[in-house]
């Protein structure tokens, strides 16, 4: 027994304790948001196309994303007899664990974050990177003509605009001299990089548009030509594990757009008065405005063409994101203003 | 320079920022839909929906068996048997519609000559088999009994232009 109580009260394991505590207190709410972001998106768009959009299920509708889980769940699993059946199980779960894992380093107040790491940025660039796998693994497994194109089309699109990201990145991190997402964050104190960086703001704001696959740049699901894009096969939970996939990488890219741009969770203005709201309030505001601009852009544009995406993202985003890179490095070294 | 100024056109976004602009403000008017099954639109005296057999209003049936529906009927929806009754006049022993067949033209309604078939203002009549949807003379003038009210109502409605 004593054993048991030394054991539990050791600092390792309440440390590990801690952590797993830590990383509930973020998955619950970015799974919440995830069920909430479906309903959300199709009221918004609902309501810029004159409709009232979901208002049925419990009060203004707010029950809709749990009858939707519901549904899904009660469905039967489908493995195409012609797919490669581990890859298949377990690319869905690959997707959807990739959304979730990049959100340990996202610091979501002062000191509010899973993992302070000093290398945050890259490892949130290389952990959206490689949500590109899940995708081709989806569209490989199926073994199927529709899945596969549109696995092809994603992955080449995910992959061309990261070079842009990256590209966008570089020149936030040369603005706040830090690769650390928290210092990023206090690096905007005085004047968040949405304002002297706003060409990138702009660049960056599409590209995860297209690195998330959403319109206009949703090629890879455009339902016209390729039914639901790579995971045309799925059904019931796997389907469900894509979709949430997806959604929470909304989330992450929205909450990346607040932490390089738009401040993280400090608030609009230097005031004392501000700071009374919580920085996490702050930040759940950014990214929902993000995720509105992510849902109002959809009911507004129409899909792009392959070609004109490809043209978009090679042509114009990666020498105007090259030569922003160049001036802003030139600036910032000629007028002394280099983060020290 | 044409192309100069196309180019900062496009990349100052205008074209875009327009369109959300546009649908910005669609956001925010009011909206057109119709709560269906809690409210419900405006349907004309002339609607076409669920069949119905007629009742004269001393309860003697409208219908005479002159097979002028079952005749017109394009989609030979309908079945007709008649027989002189006990008292000499001559009335269906049987009156089948098939509603799955049925195209609800309106053609057995304009061709009855004593308005005994209509099709009345209901249209919420799904179900969950084929055979609810073959319709009998018993079904059709429970129809009829249910719907008087407003069939009548339509039919005076409506007179004037027949």
């Amino acid at each position: 027994m004593e054993m048991i109580v030394n054991f539990l009260t050791s600092p390792a394991v309440i440390a590990l304790a801690w952590i797993v505590i830590k990383i509930f207190a973020v998955i619950v709410p970015l799974l919440i948001a995830v069920a909430y972001l479906t309903l959300a998106e199709r009221r918004v768009i609902g309501l810029m196309q004159l409709r009232k959009g979901p208002n049925i299920v419990g009060p203004f509708g707010l029950f809709q994303p749990f009858a939707d889980a519901l549904k899904l769940l009660s469905k039967e699993t489908i493995l195409p007899s012609g797919a490669s059946k581990t890859v298949f199980v377990i690319a869905p779960m690959l997707t959807f664990v990739l959304s979730l894992v990049a959100w340990a380093v996202i610091p979501f107040g002062e000191g509010m974050v899973i993992a302070d790491v000093n290398i945050g940025i890259l490892y949130l660039f290389a952990i959206s990177s490689l949500g590109v796998y899940g995708v081709i693994m989806a569209g490989w497994a199926s073994n199927s003509k529709y899945p596969f194109l549109g696995a092809m089309r994603s992955a080449a699109q995910m992959i061309s605009y990261e070079v842009s990201l990256g590209l966008v990145i570089i020149t936030v991190i040369m603005a706040a001299g830090a690769l650390n997402l928290t210092d990023i964050v206090m690096a905007q104190k005085e004047m968040w990089f949405c304002i002297p960086l706003f060409p990138m703001f702009v660049i960056f704001f599409i590209s995860t548009l297209a690195e998330t696959n959403r319109a206009p740049f949703d090629l890879p699901e455009g339902e016209s030509e390729l039914v639901a894009g790579y995971f045309v096969e799925y059904s019931s939970m796997s389907f469900a594990l894509f979709f949430l996939g997806e959604y929470a990488n909304m989330i992450l890219m929205s909450g990346m757009t607040a932490t390089l741009f738009l401040g993280g969770w400090l608030p609009p203005f230097d005031w004392p008065v501000l700071y009374l709201i919580p920085g996490v309030v702050w930040f759940i505001l950014k990214i929902a405005l993000v995720l509105f601009m992510f849902i109002w852009i959809r009911a507004t544009t129409p899909r792009y063409r392959y070609d004109q995406l490809m043209r978009l993202g090679w042509k114009v985003f990666l020498p105007f994101t090259l030569i922003f890179v160049v001036l802003t490095g030139g600036i910032l070294l000629g007028f002394g203003l280099l983060p020290q | 320079m044409s192309t100069f100024v196309t180019a900062i056109r496009s990349f100052l976004l205008l074209e875009v920022l327009k369109g959300l602009g546009l649908t910005l403000k669609y956001f925010f008017k009011p909206k057109v839909t119709l709560n269906y099954p809690y409210e419900k639109g405006y349907l004309s005296p002339r609607f076409r929906g669920e069949h119905a057999l007629r009742r004269y209003p001393n309860g003697e049936e409208r219908c005479i068996a002159c097979k002028l529906c079952e005749a017109i009927c394009p989609a030979q929806a309908i079945t007709i048997e008649s027989e002189p009754r006990s008292d000499g006049s001559r009335r269906t022993t049987r009156y089948d519609i098939d509603m799955t067949k049925c195209i609800y033209c309106g053609f057995c309604q304009e061709a009855c000559p004593v308005d005994a078939i209509v099709e009345g203002p209901n249209f919420e009549f799904a179900a969950e088999t084929r055979e609810e949807l073959y319709y009998d003379k018993e079904k059709l003038l429970s129809n009829g009994d249910r719907w008087e009210g407003e069939i009548a109502r339509n039919l005076a409605a409506d007179a004037r232009f027949r």
